[in-house]
């Protein structure tokens, strides 16, 4: 036998001896590196005699052909079997729960706020805000409640030492928007009020939607067709609803609104009316050229009958139980 | 305010049924809070007398009644101390149901027969508490019905009236509600004028000008001062929610009650010379009848005598001159004063009463003498006395009429786009007792003098608006406003998905639909490719089968660029073929390449895992509501690493991947470090559920930790599930808190820690509720997975 068959046995059996990869590496470098021992057979050549260097040469460069595929199968085979032992070791029990920071959760409030925007948003109403401290006569006076007026005693007012107050309802943005912009105006005004009550049915804050609609020749008809366009929305169903005449001192005619719930029960959902001409007068406009309505959704009441919540006071307990609930 | 339909029959003819009445009411403007029944069911009791009282045998404090109900004579033990021959009071008979629902049955009361029963106002169900037999009067009939008698099958209507219907605030301005709305007659009620008896009269002098322009008063002298309130007044006014005190005090209630018109009556030998209406002085001090002293300024009216302030004009009387037990001359107050000079004046004193209510808001200023005169009627009828001639002062000048209002019909049809004809608006006016007078195009209105509300044209727009019902009113769009826009609360938008994985820290990237086929082949080796005919390079040759080529060409490019942590997405349509036609499907895919967290100055940093990314699919899962149904199945997918590939399913749907790449692809791709993987359907993942709030549990919960011995197959899920299944609603929660292998436990088995969250609705659970729920739940561990504890 040629040496160099006898060094590509030798090479052969080194490869099928190699159990790990960096073995197998070895037995490559250690045959076919820079300095291997074929490799060398190779520059070895130019010592033979002239006739015998081109048969040795083909039989030096068939061996090397030959190892570098033995290497190349077993290289394969050690991967394929590194990969199955690593698969074995390390196979995961996917039901376990996922490591990290769980998804937290927005308020209800915010999330129905956030849908009454929504569906306002197409419909050119533009979103204003105002002071949550007022003044009398934003909260007041200039929506038709003068002083003494019994309609104050319903609004159980907080105020602070200087003679301002907290805002009882999100309605004074009206006059603000108005006296800033003129009318026509249509917005919605989302918001906090507070009321100086608190039992089962109150919360001393509350969160409030004030909707103001004042164009040339906006009708009663109009509101009614704005509710049931947007409570139709808002609850995804086609509502029932019922208005029963009622009393605000910033609206005349003014209405209640009750909407017919799933289980044939009349449920209290808003106040509304057409803007009072004495609360258009006091922001210069003239009540025989424009008209409009104005409402004030309760955001607590609306999400109440939207996620079936029977406890209002849980909107300010922030108890994780309920707001998780809402992720 | 409430109202009883008895009382209100007296006025107008009801046949609705009270539930009918209060939702006509309702949609009115007057809003019914509650429809109460009189009193509770019973049967059977009827109005008896007492024809003898014997003493009982064995007991000092019982006697035996001789009963006669009109048909035949019952012996009746009784207790109460007011039982008397001759009373007549009510009788339950043996068979009788009580309120409650119990039967009288024949009974042997310390050793005597007692054949029924005689019942207090409390027995029926009418008192809070009784100290005797209800007296009736001499007159009730005996054997009738008692339900009959006192007129007790009626219902009392909670009405919650709003501050400018100052006018309801009586049985009078309810009953003239109901007529007008519901067109029926309204009768002229009871009230006689009573003849005067004697010439006596009391002078009153009006110094508050406008704030008191009438005063009507009248003398009566010579009251009993032994007498009652009878029975049909008292149930009256306890069924509008007072009680009665005093004939005389019970009198004036009565008639504020029915007419609006609140009275007082003074002592009148406790009076100095003369009354006069007056706005008291600074610094002028007056005990209030509730025993207050109040300190008055010069802006609140006062009734005076020649003594002092003796009275809160309009909201509470003076302790010095009221009526008590003794008193035997009074004297009648009935006066008009105005809602403007009483606004708010009752507050400013911390006092809210039944009379500063009704002048606040506005009584009738013209029914004063025909409350008196009401007054007077009742109060001769029960105490007895004479009266003398009403005295009316008047200050004319500040009685002036109510101005007409000018109504448009044009404004009124504009304002409430509704159509409605001249005839309508007329009637509807005229039925709530204006007076209507036509021109052209419009009417001149005067309300009546007890609408105080009614002052400007859109007020009569209103009225109109009731009376033809708002529900009538036609349903008109803006159209200048544009239609509201939706919001489906089922739907998770792209939108706020791609907000929640980058804010859970991903990158959106945005990589070619086309795709390299050899790479998409080693992906997705065995499904049909839909190939370009001219693609742009021969390495975009195909359109995507999912979206990880992209992700991971893009890792890959990233990493050769000296990025070496990375966690990217995207969302976009993947393009399959089946049988022949191609589908595009929206999905959301991710990948994650390197530590968990950035490098930092603090600690470690180990590579992510699929657990770390498991966790942001839980995430979204949550952000929609779905984390019940969301869970993980062991699966094989030709691009992930096997042992380290799930299946995201919602409940058995499947609807994506996560897992590591097979180490293969790692290899194409000449990644280094691992690579975690995800894919998810949108339209599944975008799929929300609405909320529902559920009740969650005011008691405090327990946790309870245990260690199980389970063999290595056996999945977290099946674990939990298995517990699920026997523990019922008591569980609140499991958590899996370590999980460990190694010495001391054999190599085909882990031990899994296990903490329980237990907690009950109703009640505060005992260590022998938990004890026995764990045990229960490791039995059936045991049975099931064949899990023991680790001891």
């Amino acid at each position: 036998m040629s040496q160099t068959a006898q060094l590509l046995e030798q090479a052969r059996s080194a490869v099928e001896g190699a159990v790990a990869l960096d073995e197998l590496d070895a037995v490559r470098v250690k045959y076919l590196g820079r300095k291997g021992l074929l490799t060398i057979q190779l520059k070895e050549l130019g010592k033979l005699p002239a006739d015998d260097r081109p048969a040795a040469g083909q039989a030096v460069n068939e061996a090397k052909q030959v190892l570098t595929e033995v290497i190349r199968q077993r290289q394969a085979a050690l991967e394929e079997q590194k990969i199955q032992e690593t698969l074995s070791a390390e196979s995961l029990d996917v039901s376990l729960a996922g490591r990290g920071i769980p998804y937290g959760s927005l308020h209800p409030v915010t999330r129905t706020v956030r849908r009454m925007q929504q569906i306002f948003s197409h419909a050119g109403f533009e979103v204003h805000t105002g002071p949550e401290i007022e003044d009398e006569f934003h909260n007041f006076t200039a929506l038709n409640i003068p002083e003494n007026h019994p309609a104050r005693a319903m609004h159980d007012t907080f105020y602070l030492e200087s003679g301002l107050l907290l805002r009882t309802h999100t309605s004074p943005v009206q006059i603000r928007a108005m006296q800033q912009h003129g009318v026509p105006i249509r917005l919605i005004a989302p918001g906090r009020a507070f009321r100086c009550d608190s039992d089962m049915t109150h919360t001393p804050m509350f969160n409030q939607i004030e909707v103001l609609a004042v164009d040339r020749g906006i009708s009663f008809a109009n509101l009614k067709s704005f509710l049931y366009e947007f409570l139709s929305k808002f609850f995804e169903r086609d509502v029932e609803l019922r208005f029963r005449p009622s009393y605000f001192p910033f609206t005349e005619p003014s209405a209640e609104v009750d909407v017919l719930s799933e289980s044939g029960k009349w449920l209290e959902i808003l106040g509304c009316g057409m803007v009072h001409p004495n609360v258009l007068e006091g922001v210069g406009v003239d009540p025989e050229e424009f008209t409009g309505y104005a409402l004030g959704f309760g955001v607590e009441r609306l999400a109440m009958l939207r996620y079936g919540i029977d406890d209002l006071r849980l909107f300010f307990e922030n108890d994780l139980r309920f707001l998780d609930q809402f992720s | 305010m409430r109202v009883n339909i008895e009382w209100l029959r007296d006025w107008v003819d009801i046949d609705l049924k009270p539930e009918e009445l209060a939702e006509k009411l309702t949609v009115a403007g007057l809003e019914v809070d509650a429809v109460e029944t009189a009193a509770p069911p019973f049967d059977g009791l009827v109005v008896a007398e007492i024809a003898a009282v014997d003493p009982h045998p064995n007991a000092d404090k019982l006697v035996l009644c001789r009963v006669d109900d009109g048909e035949s004579q019952h012996s009746v033990v009784c207790g109460a101390p007011n039982a008397a021959a001759g009373l007549r009071a009510p009788f339950a008979p043996v068979g009788a149901v009580m309120p409650g629902g119990s039967k009288i049955r024949r009974a042997k009361l310390r050793g005597v027969d007692s054949e029924g029963m005689l019942c207090s106002a409390q027995d029926l169900g009418i008192a809070e508490s009784s100290d005797g037999l209800l007296e009736l009067p001499e007159d009730a009939p005996v054997g009738l019905s008692v339900r009959d008698y006192l007129k007790l099958d009626d219902a009392v209507l909670d009405i919650d009236l709003t501050p400018n219907r100052g006018d309801c605030f009586s049985v009078l301005g309810i009953a003239r509600e109901i007529a007008a709305t519901q067109d029926l007659e309204l009768r002229a009620g009871h009230g006689n004028a009573v003849p005067p008896d004697h010439d006596e009269i009391f002078e009153v002098n009006l110094e508050a000008g406008e704030g008191c322009p009438r005063f009507v008063g009248r003398v009566i002298r010579g009251i009993r001062t032994d007498a009652e309130s009878p029975s049909w007044m008292v149930e009256r006014l306890r069924r509008v929610g007072l009680r009665a005190i005093h004939p005389v005090v019970d009198v004036t209630n009565f008639v504020m009650l029915e007419l609006g018109q609140p009275l007082h009556s003074y002592d009148l030998g406790k009076l100095d010379e003369k009354i006069t209406v007056r706005f008291a002085k600074a610094g002028e001090t007056l005990s209030l009848l509730d025993n207050r002293d109040v300190d008055l300024e010069n802006d609140v009216m006062v009734i005076a005598d020649e003594s002092g302030a003796i009275g809160l004009a309009g909201i509470m009387g003076g302790s010095s001159t009221g009526v008590t037990d003794e008193t035997e001359d009074v004297f009648l107050e009935a006066a008009f004063f105005s809602p403007d000079l009483m606004a708010g004046r009752a507050r400013k004193f911390g006092l809210h009463t039944d009379a500063s209510m009704r002048f606040e808001r506005g009584v009738d200023p013209e029914q004063q003498s025909r409350a008196i005169e009401r007054a007077s009627e009742l109060l001769l009828d029960i105490v007895g006395g004479s009266a003398g001639p009403l005295n009316e002062s008047e200050l004319p000048e500040h009685l002036a009429e109510m101005p007409a209002i000018e109504l448009r019909h044009e404004r009124l049809q504009s304002v409430l786009g509704l159509a409605v004809g001249a005839k309508a608006v007329e009637a509807s006016l005229k039925s709530l007792g204006m007076s209507v007078s036509a021109n052209t195009e419009s009417w001149s209105v005067t309300p009546p003098a007890f609408r105080f509300d009614l002052r400007i044209e859109e007020d009569l727009i209103e009225e109109v608006a009731r009376m033809v019902g708002y529900d009538n009113i036609p349903v008109i769009p803006d159209l200048r406003a544009g239609y509201l826009g939706t919001a489906k609360e089922s739907y998770f938008s792209e939108d706020r998905l791609a907000d929640l994985l980058a804010a859970r820290g991903y990158s959106e990237i945005i990589s070619y639909s086309f795709v390299d086929e050899e790479l998409e082949a080693a992906i997705n080796p065995d499904s049909e490719i839909a190939r370009l005919s001219n693609p742009i390079s021969s390495e975009l040759g195909v359109m995507r089968r999912s979206l990880w080529p992209g992700l991971l060409k893009t890792a890959s490019q990233n990493l050769s660029r000296q990025q070496s942590r990375m966690r990217l997405f995207e969302m976009g349509v993947q393009f399959s073929i089946r049988s022949g036609k191609i589908k595009e499907t929206r999905v959301v895919a991710g990948l994650s390449v390197g530590s968990l967290l950035p490098e930092h100055w603090d600690g470690d940093t180990p590579d992510a895992d699929m657990f770390d990314i498991k966790c942001d699919i839980e995430a979204i899962f949550a952000a929609t509501g779905r984390t019940a149904e969301l869970n993980f199945a062991v699966a094989e997918h030709p691009a992930l690493l096997p042992g380290k590939t799930a299946r995201v399913q919602i409940g058995e749907k499947a609807i994506g991947w996560l897992g590591s790449v097979h180490p293969a692809l790692q290899k194409k791709l000449d990644l280094k470090t691992q690579v975690v993987l995800f894919a998810l359907r949108l339209d599944e993942t975008l799929n929300a559920q609405i909320p529902t709030y559920h009740r969650y549990s005011k008691y405090p919960s327990v946790r309870r930790d245990l260690a199980i011995l389970v063999a290595e197959e056996i999945s977290a899920k099946q674990i939990i599930d298995c517990i699920k299944e026997q523990s019922g609603a008591i569980l609140q929660n499991i958590i899996i808190f370590d999980i460990y292998r190694g010495k001391g436990i054999d190599s085909r088995l882990k031990s899994v820690a296990l903490g329980l969250i237990l907690q009950d609705t109703s009640r505060t659970l005992t260590e022998a509720d938990v004890d026995q729920t764990v045990g229960s739940v490791t039995e059936h561990l045991g049975r099931v997975l064949g899990a023991t504890i680790r001891t």
